[in-house]
């Protein structure tokens, strides 16, 4: 078929969009920043015995611009969720979202005026974690998991360039 | 006759010196991963290729792949010039520095023609054997500092701004102290051609000869590429990330790209100027002159993992009322010593 079939073994053919997803998929940059309790055990997978540094992760931005990830680590009351959205809008695409621990995926035990009952009704959430707070294992899982949804990321396809187009409507 | 043969072998001799530069930067950036991670008794990248070998190509190809952004009231020339200035001011100064003696024999019959390659220094492992070459390599990487100091006023942010600022003064009062360090080896050496500095260190290393300035040399450099103790420009805590903070995609992998060539740039200078360049026993020059900027750049990636930052009154400080009356005292001894000795 195509080309491949002159070259062989020789040479590695792939797509652009699987050699891109490859590399983002690689070079998953979190943003620094973390709200609650599960910031503590996001700080800990950056530590030595859980290594997120592994996945080539450990280059945490302080600059949003510079970011991929948003993890959003823990409780967010209504008066934080401004400036967790800012961080957001700031980041460059693509950009993806971990709701990390009970709180930001469903707002968790604080069921009060205050407390937002998940960070998906704000943010675009890829994958949630739950735990309260997650052990490191779990956010790596989450993490992994998001890893592979980006490895199935058709970004070149109608599909994709609709759904970005959606999002930024919504915003 | 020769000239189009003698400028085509130079266009390939830079080429392969700038493709090889670039390749060191992208795996020194991984080195600095991996041997941070030993610091801190982890592993560091490891599951991108083997030994996470492939890890700066996947970093490369997200930067390429990702959002351009430039800030709505930024002012786009100098947004976009900054950068360029950065990495171009970090390649610039590489054909000064000699990484070999002979690369090629005096003369070669290309094609029937005979071509002289001692024009040029053709067959030296040097791109330009310039008279002024140290001059010529602190007036380069000294215009780093516009770099930083556009890109962050054009940014249009206070982090930027205030980033910017910052390495301008860092920059300015670390270059005197860099200069004035390096004058005790010209004093003995006689040149300030690189290659004549590098063959005078035959019989001994000038770090013997001038142990002073070698670690006011060092201690500069890590003032002039702004790494850790003295990396103030993009403290996250106070700064977000500096000059760097609205940079997105590859024009923040410019930027970096520039910090770490220069990184390497000090080092290699400081092999060339203090640890004999090229020279030593055994292996070929061009693999000592590796071992050697290697270790200076793992000396680099250590103080890193090991030392925390210095206040902003203490790096001046220790500017200006250390370094700079050291070197001047380094200066009086070489010359009291040149002259009775």
């Amino acid at each position: 078929m195509g080309v491949e079939e002159h070259l062989g073994n020789n040479v590695l053919t792939t797509t652009l969009e699987k050699l891109v997803d490859w590399g983002r998929k690689n070079s998953l940059w979190p943003c620094t920043f973390g709200l609650a309790c599960c910031a503590i055990e996001m700080i800990v997978t950056a530590a030595n015995r859980f290594d997120i540094a592994r996945f080539g992760m450990e280059a945490f931005r302080a600059s949003p611009r510079q970011a991929d990830l948003m993890i959003v680590a823990g409780t967010v009351t209504k008066k934080m969720v401004p400036a967790v959205v800012r961080i957001y809008e700031q980041m460059t695409e693509p950009k993806w979202v971990i709701a990390m621990g009970a709180c930001a995926s469903s707002g968790g035990i604080f069921d009060s005026y205050a407390v937002v009952q998940g960070i998906d009704l704000y943010l675009p959430v890829d994958v949630y974690v739950p735990g309260c707070p997650p052990r490191p294992e779990g956010l790596l899982y989450g993490i992994l998991k998001l890893h592979e949804q980006i490895l199935k990321d058709p970004f070149l396809t109608k599909q994709y360039r609709e759904r970005v187009q959606a999002r930024q409507e919504a915003a | 006759m020769n000239l189009p043969v003698l400028v085509g072998l130079m266009v390939v001799k830079i080429t392969l010196v700038l493709v090889v530069f670039l390749t060191t930067i992208a795996y020194v950036v991984l080195m600095e991963r991996k041997v941070l991670g030993f610091i801190q008794l982890r592993y560091g990248p490891n599951r991108v290729g083997p030994w996470g070998l492939l890890q700066p190509l996947a970093d490369m190809i997200k930067l390429l792949f990702k959002e351009e952004f430039t800030p709505p009231h930024a002012n786009k020339t100098l947004f976009e010039l900054a950068p360029m200035i950065v990495a171009i001011t970090a390649f610039l100064p590489l054909a000064a520095i000699p990484f070999a003696d002979r690369i090629l024999p005096d003369s070669l019959t290309i094609y029937g023609y005979q071509v002289d390659l001692t024009v040029a220094a053709l067959n030296r492992g040097v791109v330009a054997d310039v008279n002024i070459g140290l001059l010529y390599i602190f007036a380069i990487s000294s215009l780093a500092v516009y770099g930083a100091v556009i890109g962050g006023w054009a940014s249009n942010n206070k982090y930027s701004l205030l980033g910017g600022l910052r390495l301008c003064a860092q920059m300015v009062s670390y270059e005197v102290a860099l200069g004035l360090s390096v004058i005790g080896v010209l004093m003995v050496a006689g040149s300030l051609s690189l290659v004549t500095i590098v063959e005078a260190q035959k019989s001994m290393w000038f770090i013997v000869y001038q142990p002073l300035g070698f670690l006011l040399y060092l201690c500069a450099a890590f003032a002039e590429c702004a790494r850790t103790p003295f990396d103030l420009i993009e403290c996250e805590n106070e700064l977000v990330a500096g000059y760097q903070t609205e940079y997105s995609s590859m024009k923040w992998g410019l930027l970096m790209l520039g910090e770490y060539g220069h990184m390497i740039i000090a080092s290699a200078l400081a092999v060339t100027l203090f640890l004999g360049g090229w020279q030593g026993p055994f292996l070929p020059p061009i693999v000592w002159f590796l071992i050697k900027t290697f270790a200076l750049i793992f000396l680099f990636i250590w103080v890193r993992g090991t030392y925390p930052r210095f206040r902003f009154d203490q790096l001046m400080y220790f500017g200006w009322k250390v370094l700079i009356p050291l070197a001047l005292l380094n200066i009086l001894l070489t010359g009291v010593v040149m002259m009775y000795l």
